[in-house]
Protein backbone atom coordinates (compact mmCIF):
# COMPACT_ATOMS: atom_id res chain seq x y z
CA UNK A 1 0.00 0.00 0.00
CA UNK A 2 2.95 2.48 0.94
CA UNK A 3 5.18 1.78 -1.89
CA UNK A 4 2.29 2.00 -3.98
CA UNK A 5 1.75 5.45 -3.01
CA UNK A 6 5.86 6.23 -3.18
CA UNK A 7 6.02 5.16 -6.42
CA UNK A 8 2.74 7.12 -7.46
CA UNK A 9 3.64 10.56 -5.59
CA UNK A 10 7.71 10.01 -7.15
CA UNK A 11 6.29 9.82 -10.64
CA UNK A 12 4.32 12.61 -10.19
CA UNK A 13 6.73 14.80 -8.01
CA UNK A 14 9.77 14.03 -11.01
CA UNK A 15 7.27 14.66 -13.74
CA UNK A 16 6.16 17.75 -12.53
CA UNK A 17 9.58 18.91 -11.45
CA UNK A 18 11.04 18.27 -15.08
CA UNK A 19 7.71 20.06 -16.73
CA UNK A 20 8.71 22.68 -14.19
CA UNK A 21 12.81 22.71 -15.75
CA UNK A 22 11.74 22.52 -19.34
CA UNK A 23 8.35 24.12 -20.09
CA UNK A 24 8.88 26.86 -22.71
CA UNK A 25 5.91 29.26 -21.32
CA UNK A 26 6.38 30.80 -17.56
CA UNK A 27 2.74 30.56 -16.26
CA UNK A 28 3.02 27.00 -17.20
CA UNK A 29 6.34 26.00 -15.47
CA UNK A 30 5.36 28.24 -12.42
CA UNK A 31 1.95 25.80 -12.22
CA UNK A 32 4.37 22.76 -12.72
CA UNK A 33 6.55 24.23 -9.74
CA UNK A 34 3.29 24.20 -7.25
CA UNK A 35 2.21 20.19 -8.38
CA UNK A 36 5.99 19.76 -7.76
CA UNK A 37 5.39 21.20 -4.49
CA UNK A 38 2.12 19.02 -3.52
CA UNK A 39 4.17 16.35 -4.11
CA UNK A 40 7.08 16.81 -1.89
CA UNK A 41 4.20 17.70 0.79
CA UNK A 42 2.81 14.32 0.29
CA UNK A 43 6.02 12.99 0.84
CA UNK A 44 6.41 14.44 4.24
CA UNK A 45 2.87 12.74 4.90
CA UNK A 46 3.95 9.58 3.95
CA UNK A 47 7.12 9.56 6.29
CA UNK A 48 4.59 10.90 9.46
CA UNK A 49 5.84 14.59 9.38
CA UNK A 50 2.11 15.74 8.79
CA UNK A 51 3.03 19.46 10.17
CA UNK A 52 6.07 20.19 8.14
CA UNK A 53 3.85 18.91 5.00
CA UNK A 54 0.88 21.38 6.33
CA UNK A 55 3.50 24.09 6.49
CA UNK A 56 5.11 22.97 3.17
CA UNK A 57 1.36 23.15 0.93
CA UNK A 58 0.50 26.95 3.11
CA UNK A 59 4.10 28.41 2.75
CA UNK A 60 5.16 27.51 -1.22
CA UNK A 61 1.62 26.59 -2.75
CA UNK A 62 0.44 29.69 -0.59
CA UNK A 63 2.37 31.89 -0.76
CA UNK A 64 5.54 31.42 -2.87
CA UNK A 65 3.72 29.82 -6.35
CA UNK A 66 1.23 33.13 -5.78
CA UNK A 67 4.24 35.67 -5.85
CA UNK A 68 6.19 34.05 -8.29
CA UNK A 69 2.96 33.93 -10.57
CA UNK A 70 2.36 37.77 -9.81
CA UNK A 71 6.47 38.40 -10.55
CA UNK A 72 5.33 36.66 -13.97
CA UNK A 73 2.74 39.25 -14.85
CA UNK A 74 4.44 42.18 -13.81
CA UNK A 75 7.52 41.23 -15.92
CA UNK A 76 5.28 40.19 -19.06
CA UNK A 77 6.75 42.05 -21.81
CA UNK A 78 9.69 40.34 -21.60
CA UNK A 79 8.34 36.85 -22.10
CA UNK A 80 9.45 35.22 -25.69
CA UNK A 81 12.66 36.66 -25.65
CA UNK A 82 14.33 34.62 -24.13
CA UNK A 83 14.07 30.88 -25.06
CA UNK A 84 17.87 30.27 -24.63
CA UNK A 85 18.71 26.95 -23.07
CA UNK A 86 22.24 26.26 -21.96
CA UNK A 87 22.70 22.27 -22.65
CA UNK A 88 26.42 22.47 -20.64
CA UNK A 89 23.96 22.53 -17.25
CA UNK A 90 22.61 19.49 -18.48
CA UNK A 91 25.24 17.92 -18.63
CA UNK A 92 26.25 19.11 -15.55
CA UNK A 93 23.10 17.61 -13.68
CA UNK A 94 23.66 14.53 -15.17
CA UNK A 95 26.87 14.04 -13.43
CA UNK A 96 25.91 15.54 -10.19
CA UNK A 97 23.39 13.03 -10.10
CA UNK A 98 25.07 10.29 -11.12
CA UNK A 99 27.60 11.08 -8.40
CA UNK A 100 24.79 10.85 -5.70
CA UNK A 101 23.23 7.88 -6.72
CA UNK A 102 26.82 6.07 -6.68
CA UNK A 103 27.22 7.94 -3.18
CA UNK A 104 24.11 6.75 -1.95
CA UNK A 105 24.11 3.11 -3.20
CA UNK A 106 27.58 2.38 -2.11
CA UNK A 107 26.70 3.63 1.66
CA UNK A 108 25.21 1.26 4.51
CA UNK A 109 21.79 1.85 4.86
CA UNK A 110 20.49 2.91 8.57
CA UNK A 111 18.53 0.73 8.50
CA UNK A 112 15.70 -1.12 6.28
CA UNK A 113 13.10 -0.48 8.12
CA UNK A 114 11.28 2.72 9.24
CA UNK A 115 11.20 2.25 13.10
CA UNK A 116 7.70 2.65 14.85
CA UNK A 117 6.94 5.91 16.28
CA UNK A 118 4.58 7.60 18.30
CA UNK A 119 2.87 10.58 16.21
CA UNK A 120 4.28 13.47 16.31
CA UNK A 121 1.61 16.19 17.23
CA UNK A 122 1.65 20.21 16.91
CA UNK A 123 1.32 20.66 20.93
CA UNK A 124 4.88 18.89 20.82
CA UNK A 125 6.02 20.79 18.10
CA UNK A 126 5.26 24.16 19.74
CA UNK A 127 6.37 22.82 22.87
CA UNK A 128 10.20 22.19 21.47
CA UNK A 129 9.68 25.22 19.34
CA UNK A 130 8.90 27.40 22.63
CA UNK A 131 12.04 25.67 24.83
CA UNK A 132 14.53 24.06 23.47
CA UNK A 133 14.04 26.38 19.89
CA UNK A 134 13.30 29.37 21.08
CA UNK A 135 16.52 31.16 20.15
CA UNK A 136 16.27 30.27 16.45
CA UNK A 137 12.61 31.19 16.42
CA UNK A 138 13.52 34.78 17.45
CA UNK A 139 16.53 34.56 14.81
CA UNK A 140 14.10 33.35 11.98
CA UNK A 141 11.83 35.79 12.78
CA UNK A 142 14.00 38.66 12.86
CA UNK A 143 15.02 37.53 9.40
CA UNK A 144 11.73 37.08 8.08
CA UNK A 145 11.16 40.69 9.23
CA UNK A 146 14.47 42.06 7.39
CA UNK A 147 13.64 40.31 4.07
CA UNK A 148 10.35 41.56 3.63
CA UNK A 149 11.34 45.41 4.73
CA UNK A 150 14.17 44.64 2.38
CA UNK A 151 12.19 43.67 -0.64
CA UNK A 152 9.72 46.42 0.26
CA UNK A 153 12.53 48.95 -0.14
CA UNK A 154 14.13 47.03 -2.97
CA UNK A 155 10.63 47.16 -5.51
CA UNK A 156 9.45 50.90 -4.21
CA UNK A 157 9.34 53.74 -6.50
CA UNK A 158 12.62 55.33 -7.49
CA UNK A 159 11.64 58.76 -8.60
CA UNK A 160 10.82 60.96 -5.53
CA UNK B 1 5.68 -0.62 5.67
CA UNK B 2 7.38 2.13 4.71
CA UNK B 3 9.61 2.15 1.00
CA UNK B 4 13.47 2.20 2.18
CA UNK B 5 15.57 5.31 3.05
CA UNK B 6 17.13 4.72 -0.03
CA UNK B 7 14.56 5.27 -2.09
CA UNK B 8 13.35 8.34 -0.65
CA UNK B 9 17.51 9.76 -1.06
CA UNK B 10 17.41 8.25 -4.27
CA UNK B 11 13.83 10.49 -5.07
CA UNK B 12 15.98 13.87 -3.45
CA UNK B 13 18.68 13.84 -5.44
CA UNK B 14 16.66 13.52 -8.52
CA UNK B 15 14.78 16.60 -7.49
CA UNK B 16 17.98 18.25 -6.59
CA UNK B 17 19.23 17.62 -9.82
CA UNK B 18 16.66 18.82 -11.62
CA UNK B 19 16.57 22.07 -9.95
CA UNK B 20 20.12 22.10 -10.55
CA UNK B 21 19.13 21.63 -14.65
CA UNK B 22 16.56 24.56 -14.15
CA UNK B 23 19.11 26.78 -12.31
CA UNK B 24 21.68 26.19 -14.58
CA UNK B 25 20.50 26.07 -18.46
CA UNK B 26 17.61 28.26 -18.27
CA UNK B 27 17.87 32.35 -19.05
CA UNK B 28 15.18 33.47 -17.23
CA UNK B 29 16.12 34.48 -13.45
CA UNK B 30 13.30 33.18 -12.39
CA UNK B 31 13.63 29.76 -13.80
CA UNK B 32 17.19 29.75 -11.90
CA UNK B 33 14.71 31.32 -8.21
CA UNK B 34 12.47 27.79 -9.06
CA UNK B 35 15.58 25.74 -9.14
CA UNK B 36 16.64 27.09 -6.39
CA UNK B 37 13.50 26.53 -4.38
CA UNK B 38 13.24 22.31 -5.88
CA UNK B 39 16.80 22.28 -4.49
CA UNK B 40 15.91 23.38 -1.25
CA UNK B 41 12.62 21.19 -1.01
CA UNK B 42 15.10 18.41 -2.07
CA UNK B 43 17.36 18.97 1.06
CA UNK B 44 14.13 19.07 3.42
CA UNK B 45 13.16 15.82 2.25
CA UNK B 46 16.41 14.59 3.36
CA UNK B 47 16.02 15.78 6.55
CA UNK B 48 12.69 14.18 7.02
CA UNK B 49 13.92 11.14 5.62
CA UNK B 50 17.05 10.68 8.00
CA UNK B 51 14.90 11.88 11.08
CA UNK B 52 12.23 9.08 10.40
CA UNK B 53 14.84 6.52 9.75
CA UNK B 54 17.44 7.37 12.08
CA UNK B 55 17.48 6.79 15.87
CA UNK B 56 14.89 9.17 17.46
CA UNK B 57 16.06 11.93 19.73
CA UNK B 58 13.93 13.44 22.02
CA UNK B 59 13.34 17.09 20.26
CA UNK B 60 12.70 16.18 16.89
CA UNK B 61 15.65 17.65 15.06
CA UNK B 62 14.86 16.88 12.02
CA UNK B 63 11.65 18.09 11.30
CA UNK B 64 12.52 21.43 13.65
CA UNK B 65 15.88 22.18 10.91
CA UNK B 66 13.06 21.42 8.29
CA UNK B 67 10.48 23.92 9.64
CA UNK B 68 13.41 26.75 10.09
CA UNK B 69 14.85 25.66 6.37
CA UNK B 70 11.21 26.66 5.37
CA UNK B 71 10.91 29.82 6.74
CA UNK B 72 14.18 30.54 5.17
CA UNK B 73 13.78 29.53 1.90
CA UNK B 74 10.27 31.90 2.09
CA UNK B 75 12.85 34.55 3.00
CA UNK B 76 14.76 34.51 0.11
CA UNK B 77 12.02 33.70 -2.64
CA UNK B 78 10.43 36.91 -1.06
CA UNK B 79 14.09 39.02 -1.81
CA UNK B 80 14.78 37.32 -4.49
CA UNK B 81 11.75 37.62 -6.74
CA UNK B 82 11.54 42.01 -5.17
CA UNK B 83 15.49 41.68 -7.19
CA UNK B 84 13.78 40.11 -10.54
CA UNK B 85 11.30 43.20 -10.14
CA UNK B 86 13.85 45.67 -9.67
CA UNK B 87 16.07 44.35 -12.36
CA UNK B 88 13.82 44.01 -14.96
CA UNK B 89 12.46 48.13 -13.89
CA UNK B 90 16.40 49.00 -14.76
CA UNK B 91 17.39 46.98 -17.10
CA UNK B 92 13.88 45.89 -19.25
CA UNK B 93 14.80 42.61 -19.36
CA UNK B 94 14.99 39.30 -17.03
CA UNK B 95 17.24 37.38 -19.08
CA UNK B 96 20.29 36.83 -17.12
CA UNK B 97 22.61 36.54 -20.33
CA UNK B 98 22.07 40.10 -20.85
CA UNK B 99 22.63 41.57 -17.64
CA UNK B 100 26.61 42.19 -18.29
CA UNK B 101 27.49 44.76 -17.46
CA UNK B 102 30.14 44.11 -14.77
CA UNK B 103 31.60 41.90 -17.49
CA UNK B 104 35.33 43.02 -18.37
Amino acid sequence: MNSVAFILIAILTLAAALAAASLPKLIHAALSFAVTFVGVAAFFFLLGAEFVGLVQVFVYIGAVAVLIVFTILLTRRDVGKNRGFNWGGVAIAIAVFGGLIWAILKTQPLSIAAPPIEALTVKRIGEVLMTSYVWPLQCVGLVLTAALIGALILVMNEER
Amino acid sequence: MTPALHLFLIVSAALFCIGLLAALSRRHAIFILIGIEMMLAAANLNFIAFWRFGPQPQPPTGVMVAIFSIAIAAAEAAVGLALVIAVYRHYRTTNVDQLNRLKG
